[in-house]
């Protein structure tokens, strides 16, 4: 192990003993119930940018993974009264089956023709869902939580401490992916797809891995939904928020690094819950917006390249005076 | 002929109603610098693309080192031996010249090793042989014509290739830059590997190739000495109309 993964791993031992330290001293259920939605975007986020951050394939289709991983869960309640775990990982296999799927559409369709088809994949699942009376349907499904498990003192606290080990697995993951030679291959991939191809590089293969592993983590974040809310219903579950946020965050926060979705997500996370607490949830998605179009425009490789960009010219200046 | 590297027979290919590839049979001995010409859509870069995989042959089949290719995925191809230079080059712009190189040193190359060798340093020590020392951590925006094609070459090195196909790395450049990719080009044949030229510049296919083959509306109409195929009537039909 090197010394930058040193540095990272310890960096989750310590965020892990936070989040530890959180829940023995904070007894205010509403800090739980807001990190775990700020945990959640940063799951999504992540694992939307392996596909899309480092392969260049953008996938407006998250809801689709996230709701499912959600009603995936819910099946493995009401068929089998599964614990959590066994949830989050049928979840996450059902996904990645799907992830799958969408990365053979690859085979054939790129660039914004893979977008449209990742829309028409949330709206049929929606469809399915809807009409699939044994989850609820259109009218959905209310859940009663069971017990925590001890040590957990609410169900809550309980996911949320789910959520923060699901967002290091997803963070290792994606750093994993990233400093690997599958990183290497998604950038080129990202960059010119024939001259990958032609340099060795088996594309198919690394598209299916990114997909499979982009799909099986939204699935798995999505999977503790049901129980946190004590209630799924298709339209909130396939929200467009899910979509819009989980691509807007990596751009926010930039799309090159593993840390660049963490950035965004916890930023416009914060905001989000923020503006949901004081003004109304019905701003969220407005405020995606805007700031989307900001960054897009005014920093296109997002909070990390702007941070390069002052270091560099802090560079050059510091250079410029030692002369 | 004797030690063929690559066998092309009787290969077809059409786009919709339109014949790019005719029946075309080539072999491609070991070591040979083989030049490929004809005029704008005779087929050329059609040829390389079912040699390199790009694109599938309809019919006949293309073998390698004895071994049929057909099916085969370009980056298989590649895995066996056949690098190719695009004719406009197509750099990984996101990456700077050495991790450019990384990409084919880590794929084909080392692919598979436990301890990867210093593959940075490999990278260096063929973009210093391609001339380009001082660009090997710039960026790909800010690189020159000649420089962007002397990367593509030295990408395709960086794979360790018996068979290089150049595809077109000389158009648009001035005679010294023309002259500095023929001195590239003649080196790495020096070296053993076997090159396949596509240029529209005579004078540089005849200075560099031993044999050149000229295909015309997706036909072979000709295939000698350089000098025997610009004598060749069907040539220079084909070039400056009948």
């Amino acid at each position: 192990m090197n010394g930058k993964s040193l540095k990272f791993y310890l960096g989750c031992g310590v965020a892990m003993l936070a989040a530890l330290g959180l829940l023995a001293g904070v007894q205010n259920e509403y800090v739980f119930f807001a990190s775990y939605v700020v945990l959640q975007f940063v799951v999504l986020a992540t694992a939307w940018n392996i596909l899309g951050g480092y392969a260049g394939y953008v996938n407006f289709g998250t809801s689709a993974f996230f709701a499912l991983g959600g009603y995936a869960a819910l099946f493995m309640i009401k068929a089998f009264a599964a614990p959590l775990v066994v949830q989050i990982a049928v979840a996450a296999v059902l996904t990645g089956i799907l992830g799958l799927a969408i990365g053979l559409l690859s085979l054939r369709l790129r660039g914004i023709f893979f977008s449209i088809a990742t829309v028409a994949l949330a709206i049929i699942c929606e469809t399915v869902i809807l009409n699939f009376d044994y989850l609820g349907g259109a009218k959905g499904m209310q859940l009663l939580r069971p017990e925590p498990m001890a040590p957990f003192t609410s169900y809550t606290k309980m996911l949320f401490f789910v959520m923060v080990i699901i967002t290091l697995v997803a963070l290792a993951i994606a750093r994993y992916i990233e400093k690997s030679w599958i990183g290497r291959g998604l950038q080129a991939i990202r960059d010119n797809e024939e001259a990958a191809e032609c340099m060795g590089v088996p594309t198919l293969k690394l598209k299916l891995i990114a997909t499979v592993v982009s799909g099986a983590l939204m699935g798995a974040a999505g999977a503790p939904f049901p129980m946190y809310m004590s209630f799924i219903e298709p339209v909130s579950a396939f929200s467009l928020n899910y979509s819009v946020s989980a691509l807007a965050m990596p751009i926010i926060g930039g799309t090159s690094s593993w840390i660049g979705p963490v950035i965004g997500a916890v930023l416009l996370g914060t905001v989000q819950q923020l503006v949901t607490v004081t003004i109304s949830s019905e701003l969220n998605v407005l405020i995606v917006g805007v700031l989307l179009v900001f960054f897009v425009v005014a920093a296109p490789q997002g909070i990390l390249g702007l941070i390069k960009k002052l270091a560099n010219r802090r560079g050059a200046s510091a250079s410029g005076a030692g002369r | 002929m004797s030690d063929v590297l690559l066998k092309v027979d009787d290969v077809s290919k059409h786009f919709g109603g339109f014949t790019a590839l005719s029946h075309v049979s080539v072999e491609v001995a070991r070591g040979e610098r083989l030049g490929l010409i004809g005029p704008n859509g005779s087929g050329k870069t059609t040829l390389i693309n079912c040699i390199s995989g790009a694109l599938k042959n309809e019919s006949g089949t293309i073998a390698f080192k004895g071994e049929n290719l057909n099916g085969m995925a370009p980056h298989q191809r590649t895995r066996r031996g056949i690098a190719r230079s695009f004719q406009i080059p197509r750099p990984f712009h996101s990456m700077t010249p050495v991790e450019n190189l990384a990409v084919p040193l880590e794929y084909v190359t080392h692919r598979g090793a436990v301890h990867k060798a210093d593959i940075r340093g490999e990278a260096e020590a063929i973009l210093a042989d391609m001339g380009l020392s001082d660009k090997m951590n710039a960026s790909c925006a800010g690189l020159s014509q000649v420089e962007l094609r002397k990367l593509e070459l030295a990408r395709a090195m960086a794979a360790r290739p018996a068979l290089l196909i150049s595809d077109e790395a000389m158009a648009g450049l001035s005679n010294t830059e023309c002259d500095e990719v023929l001195a590239i080009l003649f080196k790495l044949s020096d070296k053993g590997i076997t090159i396949i030229m596509i240029e529209h510049i005579m004078h540089a296919i005849m200075r560099f190739s031993n044999r050149v083959i000229c295909l015309d509306a997706g036909k072979l109409i000709a295939n000698g000495t350089p000098g025997e195929v610009v004598k060749n009537p069907d040539v220079q039909r084909a070039y400056l109309g009948a």
